[in-house]
């Protein structure tokens, strides 16, 4: 009846586990009670779980991005904690133990936290950047975020109901095959990646349709603001990567459950076909992390040094050759596997070309400061953090390029160092700038800067207390996922390591206590504006937080940094003699359902609960269906109403004359 | 939707239709690269018998030349039932989907029957990795193709109680896309699989 769920699944095994699962199902308990004290569950029903807005969807993504952020950070802690302490010692984390934290703090990182932050960004601006007043299928938007959802939820749940995999982030086989791993972990690291991997491919579909078909009038390409740009590539690369992160999951669960041989040590089972097919999704993923990031940088450095941005076409083009060129590279990730010189050679070789594109950003921004009146404000700041920081990670990834260097370093903590120093500021940095930037956007006041600077100098510096002494230990020979070691010499460095996690904490703290502040302080934080940077693209044209259709006139194009070529000519807040009414989609409940019923799915493989599976299969089955047949999709916003929005919205602008 | 909304689209120069064809176009080259990395197992894993049967003992050239007919035929079918469509002939939309409902059945009962008879004979998935390769390869167009069939259902009875309205007629010319698209993969799969595997 219940499959292999009995109540020996429940962490009753350590303190530790315990006190993980309390936390969680506290935490998920607080929610239901604060909703239900504040009566607020019809309030979000309606406005959010069921919204098909891309704002409404793009903030809920970022707000799953900072859960999973801090879950995952935890992780870390965790993990520089053992490591502090475990010199010929066990620590207070046993092996079964440590090897779950480090399996889900990269699961978390990359699948649960830098994608839902990135889609949640690309979200909220990209219609906004473009002149849409939504994206091209904004139901699939709303399914897209729901599947994330449940896919972050099953992660979650992991730390209550049995175990999570121990096979680390990638789950290579043979040792996330089911004679190694018998256990759900696996299959919870599986069915996770593969529910919100559906969301992923088609959150590429969508805005690749959007960014093509719904740009407006005069917007060509060659004038796209540079985030639309990224987020455009980043499209191509998720609907035509995650595919094989699809394949691959599927794979390894068919060996799993039906006892295949794809990727098992006998029965002519090939486990490096599973290297080359994680990895062929595996480093465009990459780009799909650093690319938006590079487009957040670019709007910022330009906002913030009050000029346009320098080499607009070479960096349009350096984002479209790093993206072509992420699906060249991925056997980088194994030169270690016995391919031959030649084949090693090639890829090597293929990598250290992805430098010359990006070494193409990096003067871009340093000119577009040159000569800029620059402005320190926070999202400034982790993009000037980045700059510096990214260029180490960058330098340390050709020296990895190199095949001999790589049989040297590969699996050990220079290894881990190299890839944080290029995902935290060339990925998380730039999320944290888009937040700066486009927070009062987002809710119509600004975030306090004080707080904004504290929280970027404690993360710089943790970071690299935190990073750099992992090089030093990678080169002295120390491999990665070590619960303990009996080596004296790395423990100095391993506690500075530590050290470091802790200002990252301070770092998140005052993120935290930003925002409470910010909030407090939001009639003196209030933009009245929707511009508050004297922005140059079409995003700050809107109202702030934008009206429900963004623009109720579309805007026409003829330049690159449209709306300040509008404030230039005077014409950006000009007003229609009249409005017409907006045709916009509707809420739909049906995303938020197959979101929870993919959920259980999810549940019910992992713990083969099979007529659960099957029941759930046919719901969603059914759902699909019913909103196949649905014609009724959308509803009519009079022009009555569009013209009581925008007087509302002039007669609040503080000195504008319309 | 009426004819008033659809207007209201156009004059913002949106095209719903257009947008969802090309939307479906790019998810159908998502499919295409789930396929294509099917086929690139398939072919690593040919060597991977085990000890076991391998292409030459399992394949059948009548039986795939067969399956293959019923499908192709098919997508003859389908296309007939476009035509009808555009001509704005509602019974003969009908009648080619249920023809085209009943030659993709009989793809579907012969697929099933080869994977049953190997499975019999100890050749099922779980006998050695090339196994498990073409099981997963060719079982995967065929739930492709189970699922066309269950859409086809849905959009007859669209057809049935909307009639062709505009939305029904972009559903079916997805639909189109997605049938025609299974008729490729099976090529391919003809090809790569049961051709060299009988010659």
């Amino acid at each position: 009846m219940l499959g292999r769920l009995t109540i020996d699944a429940l962490p009753l095994y350590s303190w530790v586990a315990m006190g993980g699962a309390g936390v969680t199902v506290l935490g998920g308990l607080a929610v239901v009670a604060l909703l239900t004290w504040f009566r607020a569950w019809g309030y979000f029903w309606n406005e959010w779980f069921t919204s098909v807005d891309h704002k409404r969807i793009g903030i809920m993504y970022i707000v799953l991005a900072m859960i999973m952020l801090v879950r995952g950070f935890v992780d870390a802690l965790m993990m520089r904690a053992q490591q502090a302490i475990a010199l010929n010692d066990g620590g207070y984390l046993p092996p079964g133990h440590f090897d779950q934290v480090f399996s889900s703090h990269g699961t978390i990182m990359i699948f649960f936290m830098a994608m839902p932050f990135l889609t949640g960004l690309i979200n909220i601006v990209v219609p906004q950047q473009i002149g849409a007043r939504d994206v091209a299928f904004p139901f699939l938007n709303s399914l897209s975020f729901w599947l994330t959802a449940a896919g972050a939820g099953l992660i979650l749940i992991s730390l209550v109901i049995g175990k999570f995999s121990t096979a680390g982030w990638t789950g290579y086989p043979p040792y996330s095959g089911i004679s190694s791993s018998p256990g759900v972990g696996v299959d919870y690291w599986l069915w996770s990646v593969l529910i919100s991997g559906v969301g992923s491919t088609l959150t590429g579909i969508n805005f690749m349709v959007t960014i093509i078909k719904r740009r407006a009038p005069g917007l060509i390409l060659m004038r796209m603001p540079l985030f639309t740009w990224t987020a455009l590539c980043v499209s191509i690369l998720m609907a035509f990567a995650f595919p094989a992160l699809t394949v691959v999951a599927a794979l390894l669960g068919l060996d799993r459950i039906f006892a295949m041989h794809f990727f098992t040590n006998a029965d002519g089972g090939n486990m490096m076909n599973y290297a080359n097919l994680l990895w062929i999704w595996g480093h465009p993923e990459v780009y799909i992390l650093i690319l938006p990031a590079f487009g957040i940088y670019s709007e910022v450095v330009a906002t913030f040094s009050r000029k346009r941005v320098f080499g607009y076409h070479s960096l349009v083009y350096a984002t479209a050759v790093i993206a072509i060129l992420s699906f060249t590279v991925w056997l980088h990730h194994f030169f270690t596997m016995g391919a031959s010189a030649n084949v090693n050679a090639v890829f090597g070789i293929a990598t250290m070309i992805i430098a010359v594109p990006t070494g193409v950003k990096v003067f871009d921004w340093l000119f577009t400061m040159y000569r800029g009146r620059i402005t320190f404000h926070p999202a400034m700041l982790w993009t000037l953090g980045f700059i510096v920081t990214f260029v180490i990670g960058g330098v340390t990834g050709v020296l990895l390029a190199i095949p001999p260097v790589d049989y040297l370093m590969h699996n050990t903590t220079f290894l881990v160092a190299h890839f944080h120093n290029m995902l935290i500021p060339g990925a998380l940095f730039g999320f944290f700038a888009g937040v700066q930037y486009w927070f009062p956007k987002a809710f119509g006041f600004r975030l306090d800067e004080k707080w904004g600077v504290r929280a970027f100098w404690c993360w710089i510096s943790g970071f690299y207390l935190a990073f750099m002494p992992l090089y030093l230990l990678g080169m002295m020979g120390m491999p990665r996922r070590m619960e303990r070691y009996d080596i004296a010499e790395w423990q100095p460095y391993l506690i500075v390591a530590a050290l470091g996690a802790l200002m990252v904490l301070l770092g998140i703290a005052c993120m935290a206590i930003q925002f409470y502040v910010s909030v407090q302080r939001r009639e003196s934080l209030r933009d009245g504006t929707g511009d508050p940077w004297d922005g140059r693209t079409l995003e700050w044209m809107t109202a702030s937080p934008p009206a429900p259709y963004n623009f109720a006139v579309v805007p026409t194009v003829d330049d690159i940094d449209a709306f300040q070529v509008m404030k230039e000519r005077g014409t950006a807040y000009r007003r229609p003699d009249h409005y017409l009414p907006i045709t916009m989609p509707k809420n739909s409940m049906i995303g938020i359902m197959m979101g929870a019923f993919s959920f259980v799915f999810g549940f019910a493989m992992i713990w083969h609960i099979w007529w659960l599976a099957v029941v759930c299969g046919l719901i969603m089955m059914g759902a699909v269906i019913a909103r196949c047949c649905n014609d009724d999709a959308e509803y009519t916003i009079s022009a009555e109403e569009v013209a009581a929005i925008e007087n509302r919205r002039y007669a609040a602008m503080p000195g504008v004359a319309s | 939707m009426t004819m008033h909304t659809a207007g209201a689209h156009a004059e913002h120069g949106e095209d719903i239709y257009g947008e969802r064809a090309f939307g479906f176009w790019i998810y159908l080259m998502t499919d295409a690269i789930i396929f294509a990395l099917l086929f690139a197992t398939y072919i690593v894993m040919l060597p991977g018998t085990a000890g076991g049967p391998g292409p030459d003992t399992l394949f059948s050239l009548p039986r795939a030349a067969g399956e293959t007919a019923l499908l192709l035929v098919s997508s003859m079918t389908f296309g007939f039932a476009t035509l009808s469509m555009l001509a704005g002939k509602r019974g003969a939309v009908l009648g080619w989907l249920a023809v085209t409902f009943v030659l993709g059945l009989g793809f579907i009962a012969m697929e099933i029957s080869e994977f049953t008879g190997m499975i019999a004979m100890d050749a099922g998935p779980d006998r050695s990795g090339f196994l498990s390769s073409f099981f997963a390869l060719v079982g995967t167009h065929g739930l492709h193709v189970s699922m066309g069939m269950l859409w086809i259902v849905v959009l007859a009875a669209q057809v049935m109680t909307k009639g062709l309205t505009a939305p029904v007629k972009s559903r079916l010319f997805r639909l189109g896309l997605f049938w025609h698209f299974l008729d490729i993969v099976w090529v391919g799969i003809f090809s790569i699989v049961y051709l060299p595997g009988v010659m």
